[in-house]
Formats: C-alpha cells, structure tokens, sequence
C-alpha cells in the first residue's frame, strides 16, 4: 500500500506504479518506445481520479482534509503571499507552535496572516503539537490580531486543527477562557477579517480564529462541532461508526454552503490540493484578493454591523 | 466538546438509580451518602445540610429561587428547536428532543427570565442540564442572545447559571456557532459597561466553558463544581497520565486564576446584590 494515498485512492496509486515503471523501463531502454503507452496509463489514471473524485462520501473527504500530504499553513503563506515575516509569542507564557502568525503581503496589499500549523515529520509534528494550540497559542493569536486592528491591516485566517489541545496544563492556563475571549474580541474587531478552512476545522479550537466576515473553505476541508470519531464513540457508542457521523454531521464544504453557513468554496484541483499545491495557491490566492477588495470597499461600521448580522443569524429564528 | 456525555451519562444513571431506592421522599447525598429527608433538602437549595454539598437544581427552579419572589417573568419561551439537519445517529434527534421536553417538562436546555434581585432589575438565564446534558443548540444560544440584548437595552445586569456538557452535537456546525453568537452578544455589553455575572454550576464544559460561561465581568463558581474545556476523560488518554487531585473543580480553577470567587447557593443571592449594587453605583441595602 501507498501511504501517499489513502485507502480509496489505491487503485490510482496502483495505476502511477505501472507509469513509473515504465517511464524507468524506457530510461534504461532508449531503442524501446513507450510514450504512448505512458500516455494512454496517463489518461486512465485521470479519468480514474476523475470517476473516483466524482462522488466522495462525506467520511472519504474528511480523510482528505487530514491528508498527510494536505498543503498548510505555512504552505499557502509561500505561494500565494510576498514578504512574510512571523511573529512569535503571546507576551505572557510562550511562543505557541500550533498556531502561527505574521505580517505579508497579498498582491501588494499588506495584510495580517494568523493560522494553525501542523507539522508533517515525526519531529516536526510533536514541536507543532498536531497543530493542537494550547491557550498562549489563541492568546498570541488575539495579540497579532489587535496588532492588525491598530494598524487598519486586514486579517486573513487558515483554519486546520484537531481541536484545542486536550492538556493539564492547557486547562490550567485557561483554554475555555482564551478560546472565549477570541470569539468575543474577533466579533468586534474593526478590520475585514476572511477565514479560510483550507484542512479540518475541529470544533471550538478552530472558531477561536475563525470569527470573521467571510468564510471560505476549500473543496475537501471539513468542518465541524466534533471529530466524526469522537461524535460517533458518543451516540453511537463506537468510534467505528465514524462515516455515519460524518455524513450526519454534514461537515463537507457543499453540505455547509447548502446550509448558509460557508460562503465560498474553493474548487481543489483533481485528487486534492495536495496534487497540486501551487496549482490551490494560486486559486486561493486569487479568491482572498477579490473578497478583501470587497470587503474593503465597505465602510468599517457597516462591516461590523454586517458581521453582527452575520452571527445572529446563525440558527436564526423568526419571531 | 468530545467527552461530554461519556463524563455524564455514567453520573445521570446512578444517581437515577439511588434516586429510586428509597421512595419518593428521600434522597441520598452523592458524596457523603447521608438520606436526606427530601422536602428539608429543597427548602436548603438543594445543598446537603450534612456536607454542604451543591447537588444539581433544575433550571426553572434555580430562577425561581434566584429572583424575588413573584417578580419573574420568561422571556423567549416561544423559541422552540427545529431540527434543521434531519440529525439522526442511534436515534433520530427530533425522537431524542421529544423525549427530553417529555422528562423535563421544558422545550430546551436553556431558561430566560427578567426580574428582580433584591429589587434590582435584572435578567437571569439558567442551563437545564437534564435537558439532553444542557447542550448548546440553536435554541439556546437564540434565547441567551434574547436576554442579553433585552438586558443590554435595559441596562440591566445579566446573571447566567451555567451546567452543560458543551456544544448540541446533533445540530453540529450551528451548535458550533453558537459559541460566537453568545460571545458577541456579550461583547456588546462589555463595551457598553453593562454588567454580566456568569455563574458556574457543576458541569460546564466544552462549547460552553469556551464561550459564554467564560466572559463574565465576574466569573463565580459554586462549590466543587466541574468546569473544563476537555473532559477528564479525553485528557487522561491523550497525556497518558493521572489528573491531579481536585483538576477541574470550582477550587482548582480558583487557585489557577480562573474564577474571581467561590459563592455558597444559599449566600448567591445576597453577595451577588451586593456586588451589584456597587457595580451600578446604588446606594448600599
């Protein structure tokens, strides 16, 4: 098996092997022709991805959205912005490494990045603590973004975490309280704040950046109360029924749009952005630009009155 | 949010089952195990007058007793739920709700009322934990929302006792939300110098300890009380080790910086008017 592919992408998997033998065939056997053959497994290979990708159960794509390969963060922060600069720590306690942050440009424009980090070595994901943040995480988050505030930067947010970490010394630093204090602090903000999920939006961990005027999430991020497994281990009783819960839930980009509650959703290029990560750069890159100058043609107040719109009417009832 | 039931159901039953031993008009403490003639423990609040042990109030109830007598009035009781996602798990959630109007003789898991405390005008939520775990849904975070933007307008205090295992999972991504609805209403408040009290009853947990229970101008808790983001359960299994003594109890998070005070049930009512008072600079009682 693959590790670069997942359980139901093998066939695909099995079909690039055969490419790859060939093409190596060929190099060491320059009399022998082989390009058409390559290009007709080519082809196949396509129209497999095609058919595969086509119809993806809701338990399939959020193990897309966790994908080992899945571009993040810092990944986007490279290709679609100019100019990066981090910055560390939340003045008080630590540099959290699960949640990052800093001052770029997009298309010129300067503009406050702040978003979960995962890592993808072994070493890399233990120091980025699989992009679990602890409460100095969401409390530098909030300093990068008042930081922002002051300086009328627009603040653009990446959501892909688990979940706030599930520590003792996350709870005896205050987790609730510091994912408390974003949510109320972001609702208020007096800047254009854009939130994309771009891998898995894990519940309260993921909202404490995700407050925002816009939401964008990419075709196979997943976003949700609960992690399917956890959700089924609770009212199904085993975390085995976790495509139940996942279907249930309704955590897919086209699922949530349905619901009104995403408001855009960045088409992936064919098998997912870790296929082409420049390629969903490129696409996102272009999607924040024409929401920022959207959002920053409106004038603050009537933003903010917009926003608070916005969150009322999230399971809105009619009087 | 992940752990909410698995930490309360086991709790629910058992003290069901002891509830039923003896009958009708006894109780048995959960810690210190005396039976407690029950008509003598409601008229204590529900307090153990053996241990001093804060045992669970129902939502109504706690209001009841919170405000002057005869002064309340429920606000937004015509927001019912809805289930939007057609949720259906082991069971189907619209099944799941009957079933929780029918055992608490409530629509949902939070109560609003206005009133007076000790005369002032005030507005007072209180969380239904039997009402499927007191779990946030839609219908929650609408009539917190209701009573915060009334107590805004009127700039009157808000007074919210919380008890809940977190987000509603069967609304999911709205129950979610909710959280940011919650807060945002609060922080309306805050900036307008409106005070709001969130009151800490034992459980609190997840989507709710992360939004609205957190945001108090003054966050006080009731004796012993659980609260926490992640239960004990998924902490213990993800850092591999034991929890120290007392971890997420009232007095934990009080030597952690957590809670600003520790206030006994029976003596709520009168500190919480005295701090008030002092907060809307009114003459002392």
């Amino acid at each position: 098996m693959n590790p670069n592919y997942l359980d139901f992408e093998q066939p695909i998997a099995e079909l690039e092997a055969k490419i790859n033998e060939l093409r190596l065939v060929g190099e060491d056997n320059a009399d022998l022709n082989l390009a058409d053959e390559i290009g007709r497994l080519k082809d196949k290979s396509r129209t497999l991805t095609q058919s595969i990708f086509a119809d993806l159960s809701a338990w399939q794509i959020s193990q897309l959205a966790r994908h080992p390969k899945r571009p993040y963060t810092f990944d986007y922060v490279k290709h679609a912005f100019e100019e990066f600069e981090e910055i560390h720590g939340d003045r008080h306690f630590a540099d959290d490494q699960a949640l990052v942050g800093g001052i770029a440009r997009l298309d010129d424009k300067p503009v406050m990045i702040v978003g979960h980090q995962k890592g993808r070595e072994v070493k890399e994901k233990v120091k980025r603590n699989f992009g679990m943040p602890r409460p100095e995480g969401y409390r530098k988050a909030l300093r990068i973004m008042e930081m922002a505030e002051r300086f009328k930067l627009p603040i653009l947010t990446f959501i892909d975490t688990p979940g706030a970490y599930p520590g003792i010394d996350a709870e005896e630093r205050g987790q609730s309280e510091a994912i408390a204090f974003n949510l109320a602090k972001m609702s208020q903000m007096r800047t254009p704040i854009i939130s994309t999920v771009i891998g898995e939006g894990g519940s309260g961990g993921a909202l404490a950046i995700g407050v925002c005027d816009e939401l964008l999430m990419l075709q196979y991020a997943t976003y949700s109360v609960i992690s399917p497994e956890g959700c089924a281990s609770i009212l199904w009783k085993s975390a085995e029924r976790a495509a139940d819960a996942a279907k249930a839930m309704g955590i897919t980009s086209g699922r949530l749009k349905e619901l009104g509650l995403v408001d855009q959703v960045i088409p992936e290029p064919l098998g997912g952005a870790h296929r082409d990560p420049a390629l969903m750069a490129a696409s996102l890159q272009q999607k924040l630009v024409e929401t920022l100058d959207r959002l920053q043609q409106m004038p603050i107040d009537e933003l903010l009155d917009r926003r608070y719109s916005r969150l009322m009417s999230y399971g809105r009832f009619t009087d | 949010m992940s752990n909410w039931l698995e930490k309360i159901v086991p709790s629910l039953v058992r003290s069901e089952k002891k509830r039923s031993i003896p009958e009708g008009l006894w109780d048995k403490c959960p810690k210190c195990e005396a039976v407690l003639y029950r008509p003598e423990l409601e008229k204590n609040l529900n307090v153990c007058p053996k241990c001093d042990h804060h045992m669970r109030l129902a939502a109504r109830r706690r209001l009841e007793l919170f405000l002057d007598e005869g002064s309340a009035v429920e606000i937004a009781a015509d927001v019912e739920p809805v289930d939007r996602l057609k949720f259906r798990d082991s069971k189907k959630y619209k099944d799941r709700l009957v079933a929780a109007q029918r055992d608490t003789g409530e629509k949902d898991a939070l109560i609003a009322m206005r009133g007076e405390l000790e005369g002032i005008p005030v507005a007072a939520v209180a969380f239904e934990f039997r009402f499927m775990g007191g779990s946030m849904g839609a219908v929650v975070g609408e009539r917190f929302v209701r009573a915060a933007t009334l107590a805004l307008e009127e700039r009157m205090p808000l007074i919210c006792f919380s008890a809940s295992g977190g987000a509603r999972m069967q609304e999911a991504l709205i129950s979610l939300m909710q959280m940011a609805k919650t807060s945002a209403a609060l922080e309306r408040m805050r900036k307008a110098g409106v005070p709001f009290i969130s009151v800490l009853t034992d459980p609190v947990y997840g989507g709710v300890s992360a939004s609205l229970a957190m945001l108090g101008d003054l966050n006080v808790a009731e004796p012993r009380a659980l609260v926490g983001f992640a239960g004990p359960r998924v902490i213990e299994q993800t850092v591999r080790e034991k929890l120290p003594e007392g971890f997420q109890r009232s007095e934990f998070l009080l030597e952690h910086g957590q809670v600003d005070m520790i206030i006994e049930r029976r003596e709520m009512r009168s500190r919480l008017a005295s701090i008030l008072r002092k907060l809307l600079h009114l003459p002392a009682a």
